[in-house]
C-alpha cells in the first residue's frame, strides 16, 4: 500500500494540485520581482536597484526562499512535462480530422499552456543565464559601492541597463512577457478552480483579478527595457 | 387449464405482510450457493439485481445495451406515485390501490395491486436514501404534483428525468453489488433463448454482441425483467433498441403471454412530421396539468391551420374547443391517458386536425402563464403589472416547471411553445400486457420469473400516469427479492447447474440455426422496412380502435408479411461479429409473432377496456363499454403457429366494486 | 435555468420559429458526408465519402443516418454502425463528433436531438467517433465506453441496501442545494466530455456524480472517499488530466458546470489530506 502522501501526489488531482500550488506561488512572486525591477527607472544610476540586488541576494530569508523559487520552477515545469505527455498518450493514437475547441468559461489561451510554458522556461533560462548566473557565477560584474555604505555590491544595474540598450533583448524581453500574460491569463484562475474554489459569487472576482493581474504585471515588466531603451538611453 | 394465481388467503391489506412473515426464506449460507440470471438492467431488472446480490445471491445480470445505465426506464419523464400522503389531500395505500384498479379498468389483480400501493412509500425512502435528488419545497421536503386519473397530489418527481434519477440510483446500487463481486455484468450481451431443464428454467443462451459468439449461462432461475414490446408499433415512444425477443422467446418455451392486446396510447406526444420518422417523442404528463387541449370548434380553421394560413394562436376563446373540459368536467384534461388518447383522436378523425397531417390537437400554456404571470407579480407586489410583464412573469414560472420539456419540444419541432400552443398526438408509449406471472411474480414456467414492464400484472387494460416507474421498483426492490424466495427455498439441495447440460446444448444449436437461417436468406429488403410495415399493420388494426373485421385482416396481413420476411429479408455481414442489422432483425422477427397474438387477443375481448377499444362495443356518446360477466378474467395466451391457445385467469374483485369509469 | 434567462429565450426564439414557418415544405437537402469507418478495433480506418440527395430538414441528424444506411443496404453494402437508443436525449447512447463537435454544433443538444435544419443544402458534413484512448471504437463510430462503468463501480454510489432507509422526508435538503444536485445528476454518460477535451479527460464525468452525491446529506457521509477511489479509477483507466480548459462544459449535452469539477478536487483534497485514514 502506497502511502497518503504518495498515492496524493501521483494521482492526476493530486499534481494538479502541484501545478496550482507552484504556479501561485510564481505568481506571487512575480509582483514582487516587479517591485524591485521598477527602481530600474528611477533614474538614480542604479543605486536604489543595485542595493535591492544585494539585499535581496544577502538576507537569510529571502536567500532560503530564492532555493525555494528555484525548485517550484523546476517542479512546475517537469509536472507540467508530466502532464502534457499524460494528455497526449490519453487521446490516444487517432486524432480528429476536424475539431473545434469551443469553451465553456477559460480563455483560449488554457488550450496552450503546454507550448506557452514551454516557451516561458526558455525565457527563464536565457534570462537567468544572462543576469543572475552573470552576476553570481562570474566576475564580469563590476562591484561598487555607493557613499555612506559599509560594503560593496554588484553593480547589476549597469548589466541590465546595457542588456536593455540592445533592440533585440528589447524586442525578445516584451515578446516574452506576452507569452507570461497568456500563461497567467488561465494559470490565474485555474489555480483556484483547482483548489476547489469555484464559487458564484467569489469566482467572478477571482476571474477578474486574475486577468487584470496577468495583464498587469507582465506590461509592468515589459515597460522597463522599453524605458530604458526609448528613454533612459536617449 | 385454470391458472393458479397463488395470491395467498386473507385480508387484502394484511396478505402482503402475512405472506412476507410466512414465507419459506433461503439462509445465507445457502443463497451464496444460489445463482440468478437477471436479464434487463432497467428499474425491474436493474433493482432486482442489485437487492438479490445484497441478499447474498451469486447474480449474473444481462444487457444489450454497453451500460446499464441505458435501458429506457431513463427515458421517463414524469414521476413516480407513493401513497406518502405527504400533502395531508386525503391519499392512502386504500387510494392508490383504487385509483390503481379503477384506471387499470378493472383488469388487474386485486392483491398485487394493493401490494404495489404498500410498497410504494419504501420505494420513495429508498430512492431518498440512495441520493436520487427528488424536487423539494422551500422548507428542504419532498414536493409533490398530480397526474392524471386522480384527484390527489402523489406524484414525487426530479425535473423531468424521475426516470433518469431513479435508474441511475438502481444502476449505482448494482454498480456496488459489481464492485463487492456479488454481481457479475454482461454488458452488450442479448438474451436470445431461455434454457428449461426438467421442466424449470435453468439458464439463458445469450448472444456476445461484440463478437457475435453464442454463449450458454447457467442458473437456478432466471428473473426477465426486459421491458414491454411498444416497439410492435415501430413509431412508438419507446427506445429504437426496446423489444420484445426475452419475452417471446419465454413464450416460445411455453410461457404465457398475458392479455398482450392491452397498449397504451399516451395522448401527449409529438406529432408524426413524415415516412422517414424513426421515433416518438412523449411529451410528460405532468403537462396537462397546467396546460389546456384544445382543438378547432369549425373544420374551416382547422384546415387554414394546416394549410399554414392560419396559426392556433390567433383563434379566439369562443372559437376553440376544450374537448377534454367540455366531455369530463370533473377530472377535465386530467383525464386518464385511453381517455384524453381516445378524445384527441375522435376530434381529429372528425377533421379538426391542426397539423399538415391532420393528426395533432393543441396543448395550450398560454392560460397557465397568465395565471402564473399574475400570480408572481402579486407576490412581488407588482400590482399594475404590464400585460408583457405578466406574461414574462409567466413564462418564467412555467420555464422552471416545465423547461427542459418545453427545450426538447423546441429543438424537435423548431417552433417555440411558450409562444405557439403545443401540437401533441396519441402514440404508443407502454404496454400493460406481458408475460403471466402469478402473485411470486413467477410465470407458469417454474423458476422463470418476469418484473416491470415484462409482466402483466399491476395495470390491468390501461396504466395511470407515475405508475410505471412505482411498479418497476416494486417488483425489482420489495417484491420479487422476497418472493423469488419461495422457489429457491426449495433449490438449495440442487446443485449448480452445468451449461454443458443437453437442454443448454439444444437451445444453442436451435439459436444458431436461426441466426444462420436469416443470414441465409440474403433477399432484397432491409429490416427496417419490414419494421415499418409490421407498426402500420399493427397501428392501423390494433391501435386506439379495433373492430373484429380489422383484426382479422390485420392478422392475415402479417402473416403474410412474416412469409415475405423470411423469403426477402436482407441481413448484411456476418453472424460472428458486431452486427446491429442482425439483431434487429432477430428482434423484428419476433415482433412479427407478437404482432400476430396482439390481433388473436384483441379479436378475442369482444369488449371495451382501457387502451382496449372494440367500435362495436361502446355506449351511444362513444365511451367505452366493458362487459363484467364476460371478460373479467386475465387473457393468457399459449403460442403456436397456427392457433393460440387461450388460458384464463378469472379475476375475483371483493374489495372493490365494479363501476363504469366515469371522469365526467 | 433562471427565470429571466427562460424569459430572454422566448423572445430570441420567437423570430426563430416564424423563420421555420416560412421554410417549410422546403426543397430536399443535398448533402455529402465524410464518415470515418473501422472494421473492428484492431483494423485501420479510414474516411469515406457518402452523397445523399433526399434530405428533409424536419429530419433528426440520425434519421438522416437511417436513411444513409438504407440506401446503403439497398444496394447490398454494410450500414454505417453508429449507437443510438431513446432518440429523446436522456439515455447517453449516440456520440458522434458533428464537423468537431461533439453531439453537433448545437449547444445543449445530443446527438439524437440534433436535427437536419440547423445545415444547409451543399454541406460537407464530417462524422468521427469519439477520440480517446480509454474509448477504443468497437465499429466504425461505435466507442466503448465500458470505462465509465468502471469508475462509477469505483465509488459512484451510497452504500445503502434495499429497505435499510428511513422516512424520505426525515432530512430536509435545501431546495437550492438539491436543485445544484440535481444539476450534477443529470449527466447521461455519453461521453462527449471526453471527446471535446483535449485532454481527453473524464473529470466532468467522474465530478458530476461525486458532486451530485457529495450535495446531500445521504451521499455526503462516504463523499470523500468516493471521490478518492473514483479519481484513482479515473487514472487507471488512461483518461487525461484535467487542466480546466472548460471544453466539457461547452459540450456538454447536459450543460454540467465545472464547477463540479472544483467540488471534486475539494472532496479529494479532504480525502487526501483531511482524512484520518
Amino acid at each position: 500500500m502506497k502511502s497518503w502522501f504518495v498515492r496524493f501526489i501521483t494521482s492526476s488531482i493530486g499534481k494538479k494540485v502541484v501545478m496550482a500550488l507552484t504556479g501561485l506561488f510564481l505568481i506571487s512572486f512575480l509582483a514582487v520581482h516587479l517591485a524591485g525591477n521598477v527602481q530600474l527607472m528611477f533614474g538614480d544610476g542604479g543605486q536604489a536597484f543595485n542595493e535591492y540586488a544585494y539585499f535581496m541576494t544577502h538576507n537569510p530569508v529571502i536567500k532560503f526562499t530564492s532555493y525555494g523559487l528555484y525548485a517550484f520552477i523546476l517542479l512546475h515545469a517537469i509536472q507540467g512535462l508530466i502532464l502534457w505527455n499524460q494528455n497526449r498518450l490519453a487521446r490516444g493514437s487517432q486524432g480528429y480530422a476536424v475539431k473545434r475547441d469551443r469553451l465553456a468559461t477559460a480563455p483560449k489561451s488554457s488550450l496552450y499552456m503546454g507550448s506557452l510554458g514551454m516557451v516561458i522556461l526558455i525565457f527563464i533560462i536565457i534570462h537567468m543565464v544572462q543576469f543572475w548566473a552573470q552576476m553570481k557565477f562570474t566576475g564580469n560584474v563590476a562591484e561598487v559601492t555607493y557613499p555612506g555604505a559599509e560594503y560593496a555590491v554588484k553593480d547589476l544595474y549597469t548589466l541590465v541597463y546595457t542588456a536593455f540598450t540592445n533592440i533585440w533583448f528589447v524586442i525578445f524581453y516584451v515578446i516574452s512577457m506576452v507569452f507570461i500574460a497568456f500563461h497567467l491569463f488561465h494559470g490565474f484562475e485555474s489555480a483556484f478552480q483547482t483548489l476547489g474554489l469555484n464559487h458564484k459569487k467569489w469566482t467572478p472576482l477571482i476571474k477578474f483579478v486574475g486577468r487584470a493581474y496577468s495583464i498587469l504585471v507582465p506590461l509592468g515588466f515589459a515597460i522597463i527595457p522599453l524605458y530604458v531603451y526609448f528613454y533612459l538611453n536617449q | 387449464m385454470a391458472l393458479q394465481s397463488n395470491v395467498p388467503a386473507g385480508e387484502l391489506s394484511e396478505k402482503w405482510t402475512q405472506y412476507r412473515s410466512s414465507m419459506p426464506l433461503v439462509a445465507p449460507n445457502n443463497k451464496r450457493q444460489l445463482e440468478v440470471i437477471v436479464v434487463g438492467t432497467g428499474l425491474a431488472g436493474g433493482a432486482a439485481a442489485a437487492t438479490l446480490g445484497e441478499l447474498g445471491y451469486k447474480v449474473k445480470v444481462f444487457t444489450f445495451h454497453d451500460s446499464p445505465r441505458r435501458a429506457h426506464s431513463i427515458a421517463a419523464q414524469g414521476g413516480i406515485n407513493a401513497a406518502k400522503n405527504y400533502q395531508n389531500d386525503g391519499d392512502s395505500v386504500y387510494r392508490l390501490f383504487y385509483d390503481t384498479i379503477k384506471g387499470g379498468d378493472y383488469r388487474s389483480r386485486e392483491a398485487n395491486v394493493h401490494r404495489l400501493a404498500e410498497v410504494s412509500t419504501n420505494i420513495i425512502d429508498q430512492a431518498v436514501a440512495q441520493g436520487v435528488p427528488f424536487a423539494r419545497e422551500y422548507g428542504g421536503l419532498l414536493a409533490n404534483r398530480s397526474f392524471g386519473g386522480v384527484q390527489v397530489s402523489r406524484t414525487f418527481y426530479a425535473r423531468g428525468q424521475t426516470g433518469q434519477q431513479l435508474l441511475l440510483g438502481a444502476y449505482q446500487s448494482l454498480s456496488r453489488q459489481i464492485s463487492l463481486g456479488n454481481v457479475q455484468l454482461f454488458n452488450r450481451h442479448e438474451m436470445v433463448d431461455v434454457v428449461i431443464q426438467d421442466g424449470k428454467a435453468r439458464g439463458i443462451i445469450a448472444r456476445n454482441l461484440l463478437t457475435g459468439k453464442i454463449e450458454r449461462h447457467a442458473a437456478h432461475a432466471v428473473v426477465l425483467g426486459t421491458g414491454g414490446y411498444g416497439n410492435v408499433f415501430y413509431l412508438s415512444t419507446n427506445a429504437m433498441n426496446c423489444n420484445v425477443s426475452a419475452a417471446w422467446n419465454a413464450v416460445k418455451r411455453g410461457a404465457y403471454m398475458a392479455n398482450p392486446c392491452f397498449t397504451q396510447i399516451h395522448p401527449t406526444c409529438i406529432p408524426v412530421s413524415g415516412e422517414y420518422q424513426s421515433k416518438l417523442t412523449l411529451m410528460s404528463e405532468s403537462l396537462r396539468n397546467d396546460g389546456r387541449v384544445w382543438a378547432p370548434k369549425s373544420k374551416e380553421d382547422a384546415r387554414l391551420i394546416r394549410e399554414g394560413k392560419k396559426t392556433g394562436r390567433e383563434l379566439r376563446e369562443e372559437e376553440r374547443d376544450y374537448f377534454l373540459e367540455r366531455r369530463y368536467p370533473a377530472f377535465g384534461n386530467l383525464v386518464p391517458r385511453d381517455v384524453a388518447s381516445r378524445a384527441a383522436k375522435v376530434v381529429c378523425d372528425e377533421g379538426h386536425g391542426v397539423s399538415p397531417t391532420g393528426l395533432a390537437v393543441y396543448l395550450d400554456f398560454a392560460d397557465a402563464i397568465q395565471r402564473y404571470g399574475k400570480s408572481r407579480a402579486s407576490t412581488l407586489n407588482e400590482h399594475n403589472a404590464s400585460e408583457a410583464r405578466i406574461r414574462e412573469l409567466g413564462t418564467a414560472v412555467v420555464a422552471e416547471k416545465y423547461g427542459n420539456l418545453f427545450e426538447m419540444y423546441e429543438k424537435i419541432t423548431g417552433e417555440n411553445p411558450y409562444v405557439m400552443p403545443m401540437k401533441i398526438y396519441p402514440a404508443v408509449h407502454y404496454t400493460m400486457g406481458g408475460l403471466w406471472v402469478d402473485y411470486n411474480l413467477q410465470t407458469n414456467i417454474p423458476g422463470l420469473f418476469a418484473t416491470g414492464e415484462a409482466n402483466f400484472s399491476d395495470h390491468g387494460a390501461n396504466r395511470l400516469g407515475a405508475s410505471a416507474l412505482m411498479q418497476g421498483l416494486a417488483d425489482g426492490y420489495f417484491v420479487l427479492p422476497y418472493t423469488i424466495g419461495t422457489f429457491l427455498a426449495n433449490e438449495i439441495r440442487t446443485p449448480k447447474i452445468d451449461p454443458n447440460g443437453s437442454a443448454f446444448l439444444e437451445a444453442e444449436a436451435q439459436v444458431n440455426e436461426r441466426i444462420s437461417r436469416l443470414m441465409s436468406i440474403q433477399g432484397n429488403q432491409s429490416v427496417e422496412s419490414f419494421h415499418r410495415r409490421l407498426g402500420h399493420y399493427v397501428w392501423d388494426y390494433c391501435g386506439m380502435s379495433r373492430s373484429a373485421e380489422g383484426l382479422a385482416k390485420g392478422r392475415q396481413l402479417i402473416r403474410e408479411l412474416r412469409d415475405e420476411f423470411y423469403r426477402d429479408v436482407f441481413v448484411p455481414g456476418r453472424a460472428d461479429e458486431y452486427n446491429p442489422e442482425l439483431e434487429k432483425a432477430m428482434r423484428v422477427a419476433d415482433f412479427l409473432e407478437l404482432g400476430e397474438l396482439m390481433m388473436v387477443d384483441a379479436n378475442n375481448r369482444e369488449e371495451s377496456c382501457g387502451g382496449h377499444f372494440r367500435e362495436e362495443y361502446q355506449t351511444e356518446d362513444g365511451e367505452a363499454l366493458r362487459r363484467d360477466d364476460e371478460f373479467a378474467y386475465v387473457a393468457a395466451w399459449e403460442w403456436n403457429d397456427t392457433e393460440p391457445i387461450l388460458h384464463k385467469e378469472e379475476l375475483v374483485f371483493e374489495n372493490v366494486e365494479l363501476k363504469t369509469r366515469s371522469y365526467k | 435555468m433562471g427565470a429571466a434567462a427562460g424569459a430572454g429565450k422566448v423572445f430570441e426564439s420567437q423570430e426563430r420559429s416564424t423563420k421555420i414557418i416560412v421554410t417549410m415544405g422546403s426543397e430536399n437537402m443535398k448533402l455529402t458526408l465524410k464518415i470515418w469507418r473501422q472494421n473492428n478495433t484492431n483494423a485501420k480506418g479510414r474516411f469515406e465519402t457518402y452523397t445523399l440527395d433526399t434530405v428533409n430538414e424536419h429530419m433528426s441528424f440520425l434519421e438522416m443516418l437511417d436513411v444513409l444506411n438504407e440506401q446503403i443496404i439497398s444496394s447490398k453494402g454494410e450500414p454505417v454502425a453508429f449507437e443510438h437508443d431513446c432518440r429523446e436525449g436522456i439515455c447517453g447512447t449516440c456520440s458522434l463528433m458533428i464537423n468537431g463537435y461533439p453531439h453537433g454544433p448545437q449547444q445543449g443538444t445530443t446527438t439524437c436531438q440534433l436535427h437536419m435544419r440547423h445545415f444547409k443544402s451543399g454541406d460537407t458534413i464530417t462524422i468521427e467517433p469519439w477520440r480517446s484512448a480509454a474509448f477504443p471504437v468497437v465499429k466504425d463510430l461505435v466507442v466503448n465506453r465500458d470505462a465509465f462503468d468502471r469508475i462509477i463501480q469505483a465509488g459512484g454510489y451510497v452504500s445503502v441496501n434495499t429497505g435499510q432507509a428511513q422516512d424520505g422526508n426525515a432530512i430536509a435538503v435545501e431546495k437550492e442545494i438539491a436543485n445544484t444536485a440535481m444539476d450534477a445528476a443529470t449527466c447521461i454518460g455519453c461521453g462527449a466530455c471526453v471527446a471535446a477535451c483535449p485532454n481527453a479527460s473524464a473529470m466532468l464525468f467522474t465530478a458530476a456524480k461525486v458532486s451530485h452525491l457529495a450535495l446531500l446529506p445521504q451521499g455526503e457521509v462516504e463523499s470523500p472517499q468516493r471521490a478518492q477511489r473514483m479519481i484513482e479509477q479515473h487514472d487507471a483507466e488512461g483518461f487525461g488530466r484535467c487542466t480546466n480548459i472548460t471544453a466539457c462544459e461547452a459540450e456538454c449535452p447536459k450543460e454540467i458546470s465545472v464547477e463540479h469539477i472544483a467540488r471534486l478536487n475539494r472532496e479529494y483534497l479532504a480525502a487526501s489530506i483531511g482524512a484520518v485514514r
